[in-house]
């Protein structure tokens, strides 16, 4: 999933400061699972800023919600917001609880309305064990060799995104970078040796073909 | 029969014991450092690496210097490179310019993260890891061709190593990772310090198969601090036995801190006399940097260079 982290209110409250109504639009798609922007954290961000902006703007903030299923399909954005933006008065902004797709997302659709992201896009990975613990576990570099790594992604989950590692740094299974994030590389090592499957491991991977990932990516269908 | 371009190659072929060492180009913009500690270790060493912005520090592009030491002081250069600095075409642009100095033995190296570095913002590169740069290497020569098959006019003269450690753990990882190398073509390897013989003996007796030739790492240590150093931080992990750390620092109460370095001196020799009894090895590497006037006393004292 997209990880993601909601901006400090302060930051929140001066990008609103300009406009007369702001509608609050949260996602129930990464971010509502993550629980950064979903409905319920849509509806915090409302008291929150109508709270905030009575006491330090000293103005009455016309705020609505409404929560998408997931702020990345066109279609949903297009149909939940068209009503809302049209009851809304005087100066308008929208603050997307989404990711940057999310936001982008509603720009284009409605490119009049300025769109504010209330959230920072962090990457793509998921939560570990630990909750509230999100790793980067993919970086979708369009050639997709977790088959050869046993699951695990070395252009991700190494620092170096080395193809044949791992480095002479790692120690003990640890990163060099990190002491205390495992070395990929040896994860990678110990699966397959598991799965019995070392001669992956042996396996020298020529260098990445970066045209692939040379921005901005479009990808046409086939 | 294999071809073979440098003096380096040749003695690590011929089963003599060769020994090499290390200096840095460092962080400056006069050469009279490198060629002044080239020039002591001249007629003790076959070869000297230098350093390619060791530790991710900036420092004087090590091809200058390993050009200067072979014209200036007339002693082999191992070229080394990593690939945290430079993407493709640079490094391939570098080994081309390598080759038409005379440089003829390269030692690839993935290279320590910039983090580690003092330059810790710098955007680390990565385009090859030290397989992919043997790889690479491995097309010049064989092939006269670049990465991506360009043609290269002129002959390309190298002979590749790579770095190993024998420390690592798990053993049988870094014999897989070697064997990875070993099956794209590697001429030599020079592994990181070691202190543990017995890790050093089974690490040999592993590689042995490879037939590859193997230059052991020395490093004699200077203080207590820098063997807490190896024990704890350094990357890539050096394991030394409590026996020589007991030496050490018996040696530190004893005759303080000239007293460590005399007292790591003689284990250095130590050290190299039983690989070269014990052992396979082709020889040893030793570093020391910033303080290579002991390299020569350490030689003197194991005796094996006439
Ligand atoms: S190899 Fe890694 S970065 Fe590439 S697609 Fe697979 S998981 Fe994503
Ligand atoms: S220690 Fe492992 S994860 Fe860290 S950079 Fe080296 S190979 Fe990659």
């Amino acid at each position: 999933m997209i990880v993601l982290k909601q901006k400090p209110l302060e930051w929140i409250l001066d990008a609103v400061k300009n406009y007369d109504s702001v509608l609050i639009v949260g996602c129930n798609g990464c971010s509502g699972i993550y629980q950064v922007g979903g409905e319920k954290q849509a509806e915090a961000m409302k008291l929150l800023l109508e709270m905030a902006s009575e006491i330090k703007l000293k103005k009455n903030l016309e705020v609505e919600t409404c929560t998408v299923l997931r702020q990345c399909d066109r279609d949903l954005v297009a149909s939940s917001l068209r009503p809302l933006i049209r009851r809304m008065k005087g100066h308008k902004a929208i603050l997307s609880m989404a990711c940057g797709v999310g936001v982008q997302t509603i720009s284009e659709i409605f490119p009049e309305i300025p769109v504010i992201p209330g959230c920072d896009t962090l990457f793509i990975g998921m939560r570990t064990k630990e909750f509230g613990e999100f790793y980067e576990f993919c970086r979708a570099c369009g050639d997709c060799i977790l088959f050869e790594t046993g699951g695990i992604c070395p252009v991700t989950r190494c620092a170096k995104g080395l193809l044949n590692g791992p480095c002479g740094g790692m120690r003990e299974g640890k990163c060099e970078v990190d002491p205390e994030r495992d070395c990929a590389w040896v994860l990678i090592y110990e699966r397959l040796k598991a799965q019995g499957r070392l001669d992956l491991f042996i396996k020298f991977r020529p260098p990445r073909d970066h045209r692939i990932t040379i921005g901005p990516r479009v990808w046409r269908g086939e | 029969m294999k071809r073979i371009y440098s003096r380096l190659m040749e003695e690590l072929l011929s089963g003599k014991f060769v020994f090499t060492a290390e200096i840095e180009a460092g962080k400056t913009t006069s050469l009279d450092k490198v060629i002044e500690a080239a020039k002591m270790l001249k007629n003790y060493v076959t070869a000297i690496n230098i350093t390619d912005n060791p530790g991710a520090c900036a420092h004087m592009n090590p091809l200058v210097p390993a050009y200067v030491i072979q014209r200036d002081v007339g002693v082999e250069a191992v070229y080394q490179i990593t690939c945290r600095d430079r993407n493709r075409i640079a490094i391939i642009s570098d080994l081309l310019a390598a080759a038409a100095l005379g440089i003829r033995n390269v030692l690839a190296l993935t290279g320590d993260h910039v983090t580690m570095g003092d330059n810790p913002e710098a955007k680390p590169v990565f385009d090859l890891d030290s397989a992919s740069l043997v790889y690479l290497i491995r097309r010049m020569v064989d092939e006269g061709v670049d990465l991506a098959g360009n043609k290269i006019e002129g002959e390309v003269k190298f002979h590749v190593g790579i770095a190993a450690n024998p420390n690592a753990m798990p053993l049988e990882l870094e014999i897989l990772k070697i064997e990875r190398k070993v099956r794209l073509g590697i001429d030599f390897i020079q592994t990181q310090c070691v202190f543990d013989m017995e890790l050093t003996k089974e690490f040999l007796r592993e590689v042995k198969k490879f037939n590859v030739p193997v230059l052991v790492g020395i490093c004699p240590i200077r203080s207590i601090g820098m063997m807490k150093w190896y024990i704890k931080e350094c990357p890539g992990g050096i394991k030394i036995p409590m026996e020589i750390q007991e030496r050490l620092l018996t040696a530190r109460e004893r005759r303080g801190k000239k007293g460590v370095l005399e007292e790591s001196i003689e284990i250095s020799a130590e050290l190299i006399k039983e690989i070269r009894k014990t052992t396979s090895a082709a020889g040893v590497h030793i570093m020391a940097i910033g303080f290579e006037w002991v390299i020569p006393q350490i030689i003197e004292r194991t005796g094996l260079k006439c």
